[in-house]
């Protein structure tokens, strides 16, 4: 049987990594190389390692510190952040990602999907989601969720997953940094929409947020940051808790 | 010397990066030349089997791949490929062993089944020495070897599929090793000592 996993999130600025509350205020973390290596050794199922500033910036993505992180884990890595065209999806490849996670571009090509699965397979491209709700509806939101859309996020899924997503990456702006749990309505409304495995993100801040995403939620797997950087929930503790719980989990 | 295929279809970082820590000789390369000089073969594979057919092809391999005699190690579609046919396209494979790759049901699983997956053994072989008889392994792959003569070790989701196969100088892997923690660089170790065994 499958397990569900747990996947700590490594926003970057300007070489660092950062942590904010709804994507704003972000205070200093510490560096990728040492925090990719902590986790991938402690446990954890997956890295995500998102460069946050590249959209905004216009600029290409952190190549660099792509490459020096995969060479110290030896657990799934994907890869986000000012991506653009087929050809930064595959230089992340190169550089040792095995997934990206495609957002702005998107909104005005999702099409990149489709020529991407072609070359390189729905299950190495994530499409990511940045959600805000307005007025009782999941509104996305685009570069580091700055920019409005008037895209519906469950519309929105259906669309990328139709284009060619293996995978989506679903972050409730509301509730990011805030640790008072996922959007778990939002995640079991996907859940019965879309057929593609869902990573759940924003809002974590107890042991019972994760399980609740995953059991509520449906969600295959749950993104994390303040509560691993900040040494809240030992990721050990957490999967023990969680199979203790009944779910399948890799310990 | 362990010889990396390069086809513009595998995550060749990633399994570099797997068999640099794990301290073994070996080389990338698209070409059949420095490939038939290595002592074992590793094909990765990422992406569709009819584009990494037409990669394979375009570059002589095909032959070469499907008549090597020493050790061959095929992952995720790198060992789908080893297969007579893929339903992916439909694809016709290498043909090293019987059989259709099919797609998963989308009724009874998600689709890609992606995430770490049980592989329990069936019989043993050198290539999974030290490694749990039941090891959790890294996954990511919408399409499917049946369990058949060939399978020594297997997993499930929605269907029982092969997860690791052996016949005798080609092994396939249907996880990906180099992303499997530690479980999945003692597999990648088994591999590089075999290959010395078979040593030019």
């Amino acid at each position: 049987m499958l397990t569900r996993r747990i996947i700590p999130c490594l926003d970057v600025l300007n070489g660092r990594v950062v942590k904010g509350k709804k994507f704003q205020n972000l205070v200093d973390v510490g560096d990728p190389v040492e925090l990719a290596a902590r986790y991938s050794d402690e446990g954890a199922d997956e890295l995500v390692l998102l460069d946050i500033s590249a959209s905004l910036e216009e600029r290409r993505p952190f190549f660099e510190i792509v490459r020096q992180v995969a060479k110290c884990i030896a657990i799934p890595l994907t890869v986000g952040g000012g991506i653009r065209t087929l050809e930064d999806i595959l230089d992340l490849l190169r550089c040792g990602a095995d997934k990206v996670s495609l957002n702005t571009v998107l909104a005005h090509d999702p099409t990149l999907l489709a020529r991407g699965a072609a070359r390189v397979g729905s299950q190495a491209l994530v499409g990511a989601i940045d959600v805000l709700r307005i007025n009782g509806s999941w509104s996305v939101h685009i570069k580091s969720g700055t920019q409005y859309t008037r895209l519906d996020a469950l519309e929105w899924a259906k669309t990328l997953v139709k284009h060619g997503a293996g995978e989506l990456l679903i972050t409730s702006i509301d509730m990011d940094g805030m640790k008072v749990g996922y959007d778990i309505e939002l995640l079991d409304r996907l859940a019965s929409t879309v057929n593609v495995p869902l990573i759940a993100s924003g809002g974590a801040g107890t042991k019972q947020h994760i399980l609740e995403a995953l059991n509520t939620g449906k969600a295959d797997a749950v993104l994390a940051a303040s509560i691993f950087h900040f040494h809240e929930i030992p990721i050990k503790e957490l999967k023990h808790y969680l199979h203790a719980q009944g779910i399948p989990i890799r310990l | 010397m362990i010889g990396v295929v390069d086809y513009e279809a595998g995550n060749i970082s990633s399994i570099s990066n797997a068999l640099s820590r794990i301290g073994a000789e070996f080389i990338v390369s698209g070409e059949v030349a420095p490939l038939s000089r290595c002592d074992g073969i590793i094909l990765p594979g990422v992406g569709a089997a009819p584009g990494a057919m037409v990669s394979l092809q375009k570059r002589g391999l095909t032959e070469f791949l499907s008549t090597f005699r020493n050790p061959l190690l095929g992952i995720c579609l790198g060992m789908q490929l080893l297969y007579q046919e893929s339903e992916e396209g439909p694809t016709t494979c290498l043909g090293v062993l019987p059989g259709v790759v099919r797609k998963f049901n989308g009724s009874t699983s998600k689709i890609p089944h992606m995430g770490w997956n049980v592989v329990e053994r069936t019989s043993e072989i050198a290539l999974m020495q030290g490694i749990d008889r039941r090891e959790y392994f890294y996954f990511a792959h919408s399409y499917y070897a049946e369990v058949d003569a060939s399978s020594v070790a297997a997993t499930k989701e929605g269907v029982l599929f092969a997860a690791v196969i052996a016949k005798e100088n080609y092994f396939g892997v249907q996880f990906h090793p180099e992303k499997s923690g530690n479980a999945g660089l003692t597999l990648l170790h088994n591999f590089e000592v075999l290959c010395k065994s078979f040593r030019r």
